[in-house]
């Protein structure tokens, strides 16, 4: 006899009525405990005010004294069809971080709006939320109806206007309800004094939504939440949030990208060793090899591994006192790991009302924005429109959670396959004419340029121009660019962000051996992301005396745009390029290039000249 | 996973969470059923283990079933016990004639504190459950304590997705809630699917039995035929009144309750 149960939030503007409709619910279905409501009377009698029903959920003192909800409260309801849990949440400003509290842990909502005054604020930054907290099944009470007569026409209007908004930000409710609290109206009962309407009753609509299953289809994560040595078993203990488990599966451990057999499920007083756990079980493994994994690792299986990266999108609301800024530094909390992320870039604040993107770069407390994080090193995650549970974070500030957001990749390459290392057994042969020898005879070092900077920056034009000059000098150099290799050592690449990714890598290793052998390069690539060109210099650290020389090409889009000697920009902004950088997909400037050639305010013979200068200093053997 | 399965592996969690994240931790131990049941999902959490202190605070006042249950327990699941007791406030003869939330301070409130004090934890682990009454009904599984053991009920952090608070300025505590979400019915659900133990005084004699336990002075027996765990699902399953309706404290004042729990009650 299991029965369905289901949690169910209520939210909306200030005094629409929340707490009044859920006493009413409980009053009407039956549920109260005895001589609640003559305890809610002789309390209202002591104030010398008329019977509230929203003290039933409205408990401490000071939300009595006020007649406003300060925090969310948690009450059960039994009726005939099923258990819910109804959660009253709060509509003033103030006490949003309640609100999201108690929102973020339900399965259906339903927004109160007062019949009178309409759609306000917090009507739609509370639907807004609810998109954010990944609540789909969504239901709209309209109410204090008596107040307009339990007019059909004021109904639609405010009806239209609450559709139309959660239209805008892709949320559709499923029913539009009119009721009024005080007057107990269409809450358990059909009210004659609507007979216009035809739906169902606020009770019904309630009952007809179903209750979400546990992802259990969805690839296995497990955040590892800690490993236990209390006896002889080493216990790898977690939730699975999504998917299944079996006892023989090989797991996937991320970040830490190691790999072993589950030998048995753990558990304590159950009659049956398990072999297989589900999605939303606490369970504990142990293991048939001994390797080392901590609490924050993300479990899955190999075949349906999370995204590795050191940077993502976010889509966030702010709850912190402190506004949230690019460039500050917070500890990010992902399911069990926690590390410090800076805030890159606030690409977008969006107001609420009416969604429009406002002139600032600033997410002040309650507000809502499209951000940019990067850490310091990589983690695991995973989208959240891939997985909910595992796609969503909270930024700590100080000692308090001060914000939480739900990831994107777009635009960001999933870092895994660049990281992985598939060949082992490997030893490299000694060479015996080391860089210092062919320097001698070169008379310069060996080296890379890396070249970065947007589409149409002057890069190529000014690679090659290098190139030419210092040839004619003596000097060994050569010029990776982007369509070269691409025919070539690259040819089975595309354009998506994984495989540009991978393009850089491959010219960044290309371009170590070509500096190993010598010679001074040159690579020409717009190199969009921090990371690529990280990796690349790493590629110059596996072997001695090769620098490695970041050169900002520097041009604003603007200009770029102007220039557009490809005519790139103009099939960007007709949407005909997908994830052109600076158009549809980022740019991110280096942060302290060695050498930095602003294109955009000198002319090609004076950016030739800089760099040759700056190569001469650096790359050519001084005389003993 | 039914009903009870999703309730006892969310306490799990909670448990797990609260392991790994405060560095002294204990549990109070009531000797009630729900801190019964709560004992149990830790070892569920720990694969038998334990891994912490229980603190039991004595009034002195409590029933002697309820004393002579601890004792036998706690041997028997070997616990480490912590019993903590306001001897001060007993010799200068705290009772609840000197008024019953005065008595409750005095001996609970206090009584804690100076245990916390004095063992320096820095996370209690407390079975309240939201059903309970209404100031409960809006705690946070993961709630802060001032330097005082305040309960900062206005300015609760906000608690989503099971990302719990869990940074404290120093001096602070935490409370962990890891049975919140239960109901009073759900408890004795899940004490006959696991078959554990609760000390007699539940069970109907010459028809009363205690719903609710604490004190002898401030806690009276209700009317039940209800004399074992069946009968009592039984009956729960049927009643509308409340489970505290034997807890004299709460029927003080208006907000007797509040009160209390402001000042650092559970
Ligand atoms: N006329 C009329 N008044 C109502 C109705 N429902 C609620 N009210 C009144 O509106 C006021 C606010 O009601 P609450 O239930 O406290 O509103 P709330 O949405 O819970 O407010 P917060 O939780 O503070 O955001 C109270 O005075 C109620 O009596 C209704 O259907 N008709
Ligand atoms: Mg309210």
């Amino acid at each position: 006899m299991t029965r369905e149960s289901n949690s169910i939030v209520f939210v909306g503007h200030v005094d629409h009525g929340k707490s009044t409709l859920i006493g009413r619910i409980f009053n009407d279905t039956g549920m109260l405990p005895t001589g609640k409501v003559d305890a809610i009377r002789a309390t209202c009698e002591r104030r010398g005010m008329p019977f509230e029903w929203a003290f039933l959920m409205d408990a401490l003192q000071a939300e009595r004294d006020q007649g406003v909800t300060i925090d969310a409260a948690h009450i059960r309801l039994r009726t005939k069809r099923r258990d819910y849990l109804i959660i009253d949440a709060p509509g003033h400003k103030e006490f949003l971080k309640n609100m999201v509290t108690g929102a973020a842990g339900a399965e259906v909502a339903v927004l109160v709006i007062d019949a009178n005054e309409g759609v306000r604020e917090q009507s739609r930054r509370h639907g807004y939320l609810l998109r954010l907290l990944g609540i789909k099944s969504i239901a709209v009470a309209i109410n204090k109806m008596d107040l307009v007569d339990y007019g059909a026409e004021r109904f639609g209007e405010v009806a239209k206007e609450i559709r139309s908004y959660l239209a805008s930000i892709d949320v559709k409710p499923t029913y539009i309800v009119p009721v009024s609290g005080n007057a107990g109206e269409n809450i358990v009962t059909a009210s004659p004094k609507m007979d216009w309407y035809q739906g169902p009753n606020l009770m019904d609509a309630l009952d007809r939504f179903t209750a979400t299953a546990p992802a259990r289809d969805l690839p296995l994560r497990m955040a590892l939440q800690d490993v236990y040595k209390f006896d002889a078993r080493r216990i790898f203990a977690g939730r699975i949030e999504t998917g299944q488990l079996r006892v023989g599966d090989t797991v996937l451990f991320s970040p830490a990208n190691r790999k072993a057999r589950v030998a048995s499920l753990e558990s304590w007083n159950t009659p049956v060793p398990k072999s297989v756990a589900e999605a939303g079980e606490s369970v504990g493994f142990i293991l048939e090899d001994q390797i080392f994994a901590e609490r924050g690792e993300l479990v899955s299986h190999a075949t349906h591994p999370p995204v590795e990266t050191n940077v993502f999108r976010a889509h966030v609301f702010w709850l912190g006192r402190e506004p949230l800024e690019a460039g500050k530094e917070y500890k990010l909390r992902l399911n069990t790991a926690e590390l410090p992320v800076r805030v890159q870039a606030v690409e977008k604040v969006i107001d609420t009302h009416d969604l429009s993107p406002q002139k600032t770069d600033r997410v002040e407390r309650n507000g809502v924005a499209e951000i940019v994080l990067r850490a310091n090193k990589i983690f695991a995650v995973d989208e959240f429109t891939n997985n909910s549970q595992t796609g969503r974070f909270v930024l700590v500030d100080g000692y308090d959670i001060a914000g939480g957001g739900i990831v994107s990749m777009r635009g960001y390459p999933d870092q895994r396959r660049i990281i992985e290392v598939k060949s082992t057994n490997i030893s490299a042969v000694e060479y015996q004419v080391t860089p210092e020898r062919r320097a001698e005879r070169n008379g310069h070092c060996g080296g890379v340029l890396w070249f970065t900077g947007l589409s149409g920056a002057g890069k190529s034009t000014l690679a090659v121009e290098v190139e030419q000059k210092l040839f004619r000098k003596g000097y060994h150099v050569y010029v990776l660019d982007g369509d070269n290799v691409r025919r070539g050592l690259n040819a089975n690449l595309g354009f998506s962000p994984e495989d540009r990714a991978e393009n850089i890598r491959r010219v960044g290793e290309v371009a170590a051996l070509f500096a190993h052998a010598g010679f001074i390069v040159i690579t020409a690539f717009i190199s969009p992301y921090r990371s690529d060109r990280d990796r690349a210099r790493g590629a110059t650290r596996d072997f001695d005396n090769i620098d490695f020389h970041e050169v900002y090409i520097e041009a604003d889009l603007e200009t770029c745009e102007t220039r557009d000697p490809k005519g790139l920009y103009k099939r960007a902004r007709r949407g005909d390029i997908k994830e052109f950088t600076g158009i549809s997909a980022p740019y991110e400037a280096p942060e302290s290039p060695e050498l930095l050639v602003s294109s955009g305010e000198a002319d090609i013979d004076a950016c030739t000249d800089k760099i040759l200068e700056y190569i001469e200093q650096h790359f050519t053997l001084k005389a003993v | 996973m039914d009903h009870l399965d999703r309730l006892e592996s969310q306490s799990i969690y909670i448990f797990r969470e609260a392991f790994n994240k405060i560095e002294h931790l204990t549990m109070l131990w009531s000797i009630g059923k729900d801190s019964n049941a709560m004992l149990w999902l830790a070892r569920k959490a720990f694969f038998g283990h334990v891994p912490f202190p229980v603190v039991h605070i004595d009034t002195s006042y409590k029933l002697p079933e309820m004393i002579e249950f601890r004792d036998r327990m706690a041997k028997e699941w070997g616990l480490k016990m912590i019993v903590g007791q306001n001897k001060e406030a007993l010799a200068a003869g705290m009772n609840h004639t000197k008024g019953r939330v005065t008595c409750c301070t005095a001996l609970k409130t206090d009584g804690l504190k100076a245990v916390v004090a004095e063992q320096g934890f820095t996370g209690i682990i407390a079975g309240i459950r939201r059903d309970e009454e209404g100031t409960r009904s809006k705690e946070r599984v993961f709630s802060p304590r001032g330097e005082g053991a305040e309960w900062d009920f206005r300015d609760q952090p906000p608690e989503f997705w099971d990302q719990f608070k869990t940074d404290m300025p120093p001096g602070t505590h935490l409370r962990i809630h890891p049975i919140l979400h239960w109901t009073e019915v759900d408890i004795w659900r899940y004490i006959r699917r696991e078959n554990i133990p609760v000390v007699d005084l539940y069970f109907a004699k010459n028809g009363k039995r205690y719903r609710s336990l604490g004190c002898a002075p401030c806690t009276s027996p209700v009317e039940s035929s209800a004399s074992n765990v069946e009968e009592i699902i039984a009956e729960l399953e049927d009643t509308r009144v409340p489970e505290r309706a034997g807890r004299a404290q709460d029927q003080e004042a208006e907000d007797a309750f509040e009160r209390l729990r402001v000042d650092g009650y559970m």
